[in-house]
């Protein structure tokens, strides 16, 4: 009971990240229909950075944590949504309106770029930090087993429930939110009526990479250690996140993100643990055979 | 609304140097993080170092390459408005010039590999990187099928090149089937895990498609790096029997009651009969592939193919079977690909989970995507720059990832079709296309 108590703590702290990074995945592909196949190695982009400000403010021997973690969000949210601009901007956007295929491979080509980008300017090997936030509370002392809910794993459940409200409100209530949602509904209608689409394009990768150095920094603090590979598998299973809660919808992504945490924690406890990634591809194979709209996805309609 | 918004004339150059500038502006902020600064392991600590000379000499080179680039636009383009002024021809003239000249280096490139191994008969690094380039000429016939041909983006590919390479290994390791046994039962067992994977998911849409099959890709890798009992895990198979030319074997001593191919010929024995004879062998099976596809490809499977690459809708409407055809692409794509898998187990002699990687599926797909989605010359020019670009200079092999991804972008911005693409169906309707179809197909 404590065991799994405190996989469902750990669940849910993987579940948010991923769910933070889907929420760029179905942004993009509400609005232009298409798999930002780069997507995760932005991620890993962004804890690169991470990784590089922490170490710039050991070496200024700044102490105070807060202080730390909002030089290190601004500074990684900054630089990344640079990324997700010129990621846009050069491979992206030149093929719009052609064939359905040309942005995938494109994006595959942009995924395969960076993270070769990133292994040659920053090396290969994996990249430990200091622990930032270390200890916990101690949720039950049950006999035998301690549940724990570490300060890092709140720090990472807080912001994402505050990032996700703000998005929300964003969203639905501000001058952009209405303009984002006119160009995924229909982007011809949109632009008649002076929405500048391409700028909201862009604007919407912006945000997508701003939440997914989000996550990039949250994952620096939790694991202390960084890869260049880690974008690949992020992404796949923010991907399987997305699909699974319907693509296009935010609640559908957190909801599926916080699925998949949940499935990968349990699945790794009491089956086989080097079997998760497997667990999270099925999941993916399942949802598009039997319900490829998602649990809160609106079936698209396929128009000649 | 959303179309590409080129300058549609020509830049001034005050014009060129503020875009110029603009663009090395961002690569820049972008460099900063990835180029500028950097952290190293100073005493098992991470440390900080900035690379500032690096950043500013890559920024003067995006700021010279645009400069450059731009120019050399405008240059093409106006080359290009004059020459449409110029000429009569139409784009189908051109086109059919541009078909015939691929033909005759069609030709060419059949001649030389041919006679590359009599003019290289010593040379044991030209037979071996040849041998690569073909094993990879005929993956990408294969990924042709069912992503050149029948529109369905596959990115795992090397499932079925495992499939076909561990179905040989462990024929042969355990049960001691010969190449020849193995080889048409891999082929079918690659195809049949085609047709299991293809039959839920081929009916998704083609992005979704893409996602599921590099997930099934994954899986299978992970399945063989942790069922030791199956597979030996990660530390692979190792001791796979060579092919042997007609029971003759290319070992110095011969087996008890068989002979040698050097004894058989009364030939002085040399390692390389054995390389020249696996490059002869990939050869043929790569020809043979290239004259099945061909062929196909004038069948009305083929053309069903093409049709639903163009518009899965109409094919619908037509009463075409669209799970069906999908179905056939992907199960030939499959088996031609368990195919190379069982050649690549038999050449290697030992395969483990390692060659099966995500990157060798893009590989593959790079090769097919740059060469011209549907055009089998592509794939080989493709295939054969692929491999021998990081050949040809062992410091450049580290930035050989690096440039497939770019040339990726590139090459799909500027060429959304790859470098030799026709997406002129192969068959047409009138006259004058059936004829250039005959003479293409002789």
């Amino acid at each position: 009971m404590a065991y799994a108590l405190q996989q469902l703590i750990n669940g849910l702290t993987l579940g948010a990240m991923y769910g933070l990074i889907a929420i760029g995945y179905t942004m993009v592909y509400g609005i232009i229909g298409m798999i930002n196949f780069a997507h995760g190695d932005i991620f890993m982009v962004s804890a690169f950075i991470a990784v590089t400000a922490f170490t710039i403010l050991a070496a200024a021997d700044v102490t105070s944590i807060p202080l730390a973690l909002t030089f290190v969000l601004i500074v990684s949210i900054f630089f990344t949504s640079a990324y997700g601009w010129a990621v846009e901007r050069t491979a992206y956007r030149p093929l719009r309106g052609s064939t359905r295929l040309a942005p995938l491979i494109s994006a595959i080509g942009v995924s395969i770029f960076l993270q070769n980008s990133v292994q040659l300017t920053q090396g290969a090997r994996v990249k430990p930090i200091p622990p930032v936030l270390e200890g916990g509370i101690v949720l039950w002392d049950a006999p035998g087993f301690t549940v724990q809910i570490g300060w890092s794993q709140m720090l990472i459940i807080v912001t994402t429930v505050i990032l996700m409200s703000a998005f929300t409100w964003m969203i639905t209530q501000t001058p952009f939110g209405r303009q984002q949602r006119a160009c995924e509904q229909d982007r011809t209608m949109a632009s008649l009526l002076g929405v500048n689409v391409d700028r909201t394009i862009s604007y919407t990768f912006m945000l997508g990479a701003a939440l997914a150095a989000v996550a990039g920094v949250m994952v620096t603090v939790y694991y202390g250690v960084v890869d260049f590979f880690i974008g690949f598998l992020a992404g796949i299973k923010a991907f399987t996140a997305a699909v699974l809660g319907g693509i296009g919808s935010l609640p559908g992504a957190m909801l599926g993100g916080l699925l998949i945490g949940l499935i990968e924690s349990f699945w790794a406890a009491y089956l086989w643990a080097e079997y998760k990634d497997v667990a999270t591809f099925g999941i993916l194979c399942l949802v598009l055979m039997l319900r490829p709209s998602g649990l809160l996805g609106r079936p698209e309609v396929e128009k000649v | 609304m959303s179309a590409v918004v080129f300058a549609r004339h020509a830049m001034t150059p005050a014009e060129r140097l503020r875009d110029a500038g603009w663009v090395a502006f961002v690569g820049l902020i972008l460099g900063i993080p990835l180029v500028g600064l950097t952290t190293v392991d100073v005493g098992g600590r991470l440390g900080v170092e900035t690379r500032f000379g690096l950043l500013a000499a890559a920024v003067a080179a995006v700021f010279a390459g645009r400069l450059l680039l731009r120019w050399a636009i405008d240059q093409a383009r106006n080359r290009k408005q004059d020459r449409d002024r110029a000429s009569t021809a139409t784009a189908a003239d051109r086109a059919h010039g541009a078909q015939r000249v691929v033909n005759v280096l069609g030709w060419v490139a059949l001649g030389a590999s041919i006679a590359l191994p009599i003019v290289f008969s010593d040379n044991r690094y030209v037979v071996d990187t040849a041998t690569t380039v073909l094993i990879y000429v005929m993956l990408g016939w294969g990924l042709n099928v069912v992503v050149g041909l029948a529109g369905l983006l596959d990115l795992g590919y090397v499932a079925f090149y495992a499939v076909g390479a561990y179905s040989y290994a462990l024929l042969s390791t355990q049960f001691g089937w010969s190449f020849w046994e193995a080889l048409p039962v891999s082929g079918a067992m690659a195809a049949t895990f085609g047709i299991l994977l293809g039959y839920p998911i081929l009916r998704l849409r083609g992005d979704y498609l893409a996602i599921v099959t590099l997930g099934f890709g994954e899986i299978v890798r992970i399945i063989l790096v942790n069922w030791t009992e199956f597979s030996n895990g990660p530390n692979g198979i190792s001791s796979i029997p060579r092919p042997s030319f007609f029971g003759l074997d290319f070992s110095r001593s011969a087996p008890e009651g068989g002979q040698t191919f050097a004894g058989f010929f009364g030939l002085e024995f040399s390692p390389m009969h054995r390389l020249i004879f696996l490059y002869y062998l990939i050869l043929v099976l790569a020809l043979l592939t290239h004259a099945f596809v061909s062929r196909l490809r004038k069948l009305p499977v083929g053309r069903a193919w093409e049709a639903l690459r163009e518009d899965e809708i109409a094919c619908q409407a037509m009463g075409m079977n669209t799970t069906n055809i999908k179905l056939s692409a992907f199960a030939i794509g499959a088996m031609l690909g368990g195919f190379a898998g069982v050649f690549f187990a038999a050449r290697q002699g030992f395969i483990s989970p390692e060659s099966f990687t995500f990157t060798e599926s893009a590989i593959i797909l790079a090769i097919v995507v740059l060469g011209g989605m549907g055009s089998q010359m592509g794939v080989v020019l493709a295939a054969t720059l692929l491999v021998l670009i990081p050949e040809f200079g062992r410091n450049f092999a580290e930035y050989r990832m690096l440039l497939f991804g770019l040339a990726m972008v590139l090459i799909m911005v500027w060429r959304p079709g790859g470098l030799l693409s026709h997406r002129e169906p192969t068959v047409r309707l009138n006259a004058l296309g059936k004829a250039s179809a005959t003479k293409e197909a002789a």
